[in-house]
């Protein structure tokens, strides 16, 4: 059987050891009506190359992005350098348990320790946790955290440009408290339109930024607009855009959550990926999630553990800021390897080519006739809304037959949205070649609205 | 040389790994972005050349005990060998650059693995409709009471919001409930350290929403009343989750859904070997009846006359958890597992696991105390009732035995015994493995009476010893650069 070392006569010596005589007499502890009767319905097992075999052809069933893609909203296909597949593909840390003897682990410990150092250092922020499952569900988590810092508020404000995932994810984790949503809607700039709707009930206000049109929102406005109200302010980032732009904890955000898949993880349908979490110090008691801090041992040499543990679930239970346990840690692995590959340097400069090739792209886009920018005057970054002559669906069909995988029809995942909608996303890794063939590609659809 | 430096101690501005070629299109123009929206001041992030960076890895990663170079008895966790083939199908391109926005006619490699995944865990529990949407084990707990309220809100039953959970229950039961909305209720272990069917029974009523169980139990036992607990919550109206941590001890030989269980999780980072990562990621699909079926979480994966697609638009459904589908790495590792063993492969494991616990249980239970002392499913729980005279806790066996080069067990947990150590050895450990752990533990048994100061000073082959946990969160230092 795979994976099983024991020998039959291993087996026939362990269970003259344990005083039975066959394997069904240590199952006699199920009731007898509740065992099967019959093999499970699940098929039968495959030899390596078998499975081999299998995976390859299911796998090449799946058109992958590497052709060139301009599909992003939210999960960006970037470089992923090869040191972080191999640093973290090691085994010690691929099957190593969490953390929780400290001895046996300072290798996890202190790559989380730095970890955390990075994180709040893009995030600007004082103190960020080792990893939350996804940038979504840390919206979330952020959310129920802003109801233990305010005060009998019952109200949450989102921005009609976070992810339709995330606005999604919020509403189930919220669907059993009291508190109340209210999403402010998009205005003609591609803006989040918060006014009026910010008050002394308010206990949390969210914005995404760049948000999912692309559109890079004004987060110093209102993250002061939150302040004022008394409400806990919460950015969700794209951390790539901080190589380059500014940071929420520069904008005076209170929270600040994101997806960590840009630095470092596959696409890989969506995961996993990580989530990152950064606050103040003031607010770290209240923090979900595993901790790690600095301390020393007997002979005083520096070592690390989680910390702050009273707050998580296997010691407060029903009290606990949060039920999460098993987190994404791996993934942060990746995330901090690629950071640390990177550096500040590093980081700006994918930041950059990102807005060269956006910038380059939107440039030709907006003069093609019929085609129009509708949110350019607010600006973007490596993504942007381009509006079509035509349903974004069908310019879609077009970029596929020309051997590339297209945007997102907006429409098919946010409701209310204008058919012709096109998010467009480019990265270090869209060649020129690409953005120009894609150009033709329009401007072919373009001639052929006009002369229709 | 100091090698125990942290990478922003080794960094030097000018130093990086990453660098990209040359642009082809023009420089990137930041003057046209609004006022105000760029950084002041670059992120504080090491700066380290590819040779420091490999090198400063590949140390840490010798400072952590992991499955690969150490027997990992690690109680509840389910720490069995990760098959390496499962991380290499993980890199297949045609995986690994797959965007859940695709078309779905181009991605229909991806979501054959997910359909197939489903039905296996479909044929494991006999719950019919699955979903691997849930990020881990928590988030499937969470997924599986809301679509309780769900049902109940359906039923017009919305004044049932209690969750009853036994004390031997894990952490993750309660603070779930919590977030459901719902109130936690302990039911007490009977002497015999199963469900106190009577404690339960008091406690059913018309608020009962649901009771989670743990089968086997933390303890590594199997609940024999289960039929019977299902009964009875059944009678009462509500509906029973059984928290799937310890399937691996019945795989292929028992399912849930024939004991009259309603829903359950299971930790595909458990039971199907995908690796635990040091804390994460796993995945938590949860399975349920066929009357819960439309209140599962979305997106689901689903067939239709033009081959699967994402459906993220049920009308029922409680919704979404997280963003994208799911984990699919760990599904595509999980999957991997079960086609190697397929359905007599499954059920191999299950025995294997429960032989492998009970050996050790009759080659350590004269020797330290067993409060349960039958026979036990994949695990079991000891304790130091002959060892504490000497002065000697559960954690100074479990830093004892990082030294003799083994990973700690499980320690102080179940609460429901004291000094607990709860190992479980998994199947794919073999029996001079489980020899040599039996050889160590008799070997610290002699120290506890003869030399317990040895195990009051473990660890001392690590690189550091026992840590000030109390200064760490007296005095925090929780990030290198923020002050």
């Amino acid at each position: 059987m795979p994976f099983i070392q024991n020998t039959d006569a291993d087996r026939a010596e362990m269970l003259a050891a344990i005083g039975v005589r066959s394997i069904d007499e240590l199952f006699e502890q199920i009731p007898a009506d509740l065992r099967v009767k019959a093999p499970i319905d699940v098929p039968e097992g495959v030899s390596e190359n078998e499975l081999w075999a299998e995976l390859t052809e299911l796998a090449s069933w799946n058109s992958t992005t590497e052709k060139g893609s301009f599909l992003g909203a939210g999960l960006y296909r970037h470089y992923i350098p090869t040191v972080v597949d191999a640093l973290q593909g090691r085994q010690e840390f691929v099957t190593a348990y969490t953390p929780y003897q400290p001895e046996a682990s300072q290798g996890t410990l202190v790559a989380f320790f730095e970890f955390q150092s990075m994180v709040a250092e893009l995030c600007g922020m004082e103190v960020a946790n080792a990893s939350m499952y996804d940038g979504s569900s840390a919206v979330a988590e952020a959310v129920l955290m802003s109801t233990s810092i305010t005060r009998k508020r019952t109200k949450v404000v989102l921005s009609a440009g976070l992810h339709p995932h995330t606005r999604r994810t919020v509403r189930t984790y919220l669907g059993a408290t009291d508190l109340e949503v209210v999403v402010a809607p998009i205005g003609d700039d591609g803006r989040t339109d918060f006014s009026g709707l910010i008050d002394d009930r308010t206990t949390a206000v969210v914005v995404q930024s760049p948000n999912f049109f692309g559109v890079i929102e004004d987060q110093a406005a209102v993250a002061a607009e939150a302040k004022q109200a008394g409400a806990v302010s919460i950015a969700s980032v794209y951390p790539i855009a901080l190589g380059l732009l500014q940071s929420p904890g520069e904008a005076g955000f209170d929270i600040v959550v994101g997806d960590g898949q840009s630095l470092g993880v596959p696409m890989a349908m969506g995961g996993p990926s990580f989530g990152i979490f950064a606050t103040k110090n003031e607010f770290v008691r209240k923090m979900p999630g595993r901790i790690v801090g600095q301390t020393v041992d007997g002979q005083g040499r520096r070592g690390f553990a989680l910390t702050f543990q009273t707050r998580e679930q296997h010691i407060r239970r029903e009290k606990a800021t949060s039920n999460i346990c098993t987190n994404n840690a791996l993934m942060a692995l990746r995330g901090a390897i690629y950071m640390a590959a990177a550096g500040p340097e590093g980081l700006r400069e994918v930041a950059e080519h990102c807005l060269a090739k956006a910038q380059f792209a939107a440039d030709q886009l907006a003069a093609l006739p019929g085609f129009e920018l509708p949110y350019a005057a607010a600006g973007h970054f490596n993504e942007f809304v381009l509006r079509c002559p035509v349903p974004a669906r069908e310019v879609n069909r077009a970029i596929d037959a020309a051997g590339m995988i297209g945007g997102l029809a907006i429409a098919d995942h946010v409701a209310g949205a204008d058919e012709r909608d096109l998010l467009l996303a480019f990265t270090e890794l869209t060649t020129r070649e690409q953005i120009e063939r894609l150009v033709k590609t329009l401007s072919s659809l373009s001639q052929t609205v006009s002369v229709g | 040389m100091n090698k125990d430096l942290l990478l922003y101690e080794k960094s030097k501005p000018g130093r990086r790994t990453l660098r990209l070629g040359a642009l082809d299109v023009p420089a990137a123009d930041t003057s046209r972005l609004p006022q105000g929206s760029l950084r002041a001041k670059p992120a504080v992030l090491p700066e380290v050349g590819e040779l420091e960076l490999v090198r400063h890895y590949v140390r840490l990663s010798k400072k952590n005990v992991s499955i690969a170079d150490s027997f990992y008895p690690l109680g509840s966790c389910t720490m069995k060998y990760n098959p390496v083939t499962n991380e290499a199908a993980a890199g297949i391109e045609g995986f690994r650059h797959v965007h859940p926005f695709q078309d779905a006619g181009r991605i229909q490699g991806a979501l054959a693995v997910w359909k197939r995944l489903e039905d296996a865990l479909a044929g494991v529990t006999g719950l019919p409709a699955v979903t691997i949407h849930p990020a881990a084990g928590a988030q499937g707990e969470l997924a599986a009471l809301l679509v309780a309220n769900a049902h109940f809100r359906a039923k017009g039953e919305s004044g049932r919001n209690v969750v009853l959970i036994p004390d031997s229950a894990h952490g993750t039961n309660p603070a779930s409930a919590a977030i459901a909305g719902l109130r936690a209720v302990t039911v007490k272990s009977g002497a015999d350290g199963l469900v106190d069917l009577a404690d339960l029974k008091a406690k059913l009523g018309d608020d009962t929403a649901v009771f989670m169980i743990t089968n086997p139990s933390t303890l590594g036992l199997f609940e024999t009343r289960i039929a019977e607990i299902c009964a009875a919550v059944h009678d009462a109206g509500g509906l029973v989750y059984m928290d799937g941590a310890n399937l691996n001890a019945i795989m292929g030989v028992a399912r849930p859904a024939d004991f009259g269980v309603d829903m359950m999780h299971i930790n595909l980072h458990k039971t199907f070997s995908t690796p635990h990562g040091g804390g994460g990621p796993g995945a938590g699909p949860i399975c349920v009846t066929e009357e819960l079926r439309r209140f599962l979480p979305s997106p689901r994966v689903v067939e239709d006359g033009n081959g699967l697609r994402l459906d993220y638009d049920a009308p029922d459904s409680i919704g979404m958890l997280r963003g994208w589908p799911g984990n699919f790495g760990v599904v595509l590792r999980a999957f991997a597992y079960i086609r190697r063993l397929g359905r007599e492969g499954i059920r191999r494991a299950a025995e294997n696991a429960v032989l492998n616990a009970n050996y050790l249980r009759v080659k350590l239970n004269k020797t330290y105390h067993v409060p349960f002392d039958r026979l036990c499913m994949h695990e079991f729980v000891c304790n130091t009732r002959h060892q504490r005279q000497h002065g000697v806790h559960a954690v100074d066996i479990a830093k004892r035995l990082i030294d003799m080069g083994h990973h700690p067990m499980t320690i102080y947990f179940p609460l429901v015994v004291s000094e607990a150590m709860m190992i479980e050895p998994t199947e794919t450990e073999c029996k001079e493995t489980l020899d040599a752990f039996v050889d160590d533990m008799l070997q610290i048994a002699k120290e506890c009476a003869e030399e317990p100061d040895k195990l009051h000073a473990a660890p001392v082959t690590t690189p550091v010893g026992r840590l000030d946990e109390g200064r760490a969160v007296k005095d925090p230092v929780l990030c290198y650069t923020c002050g």
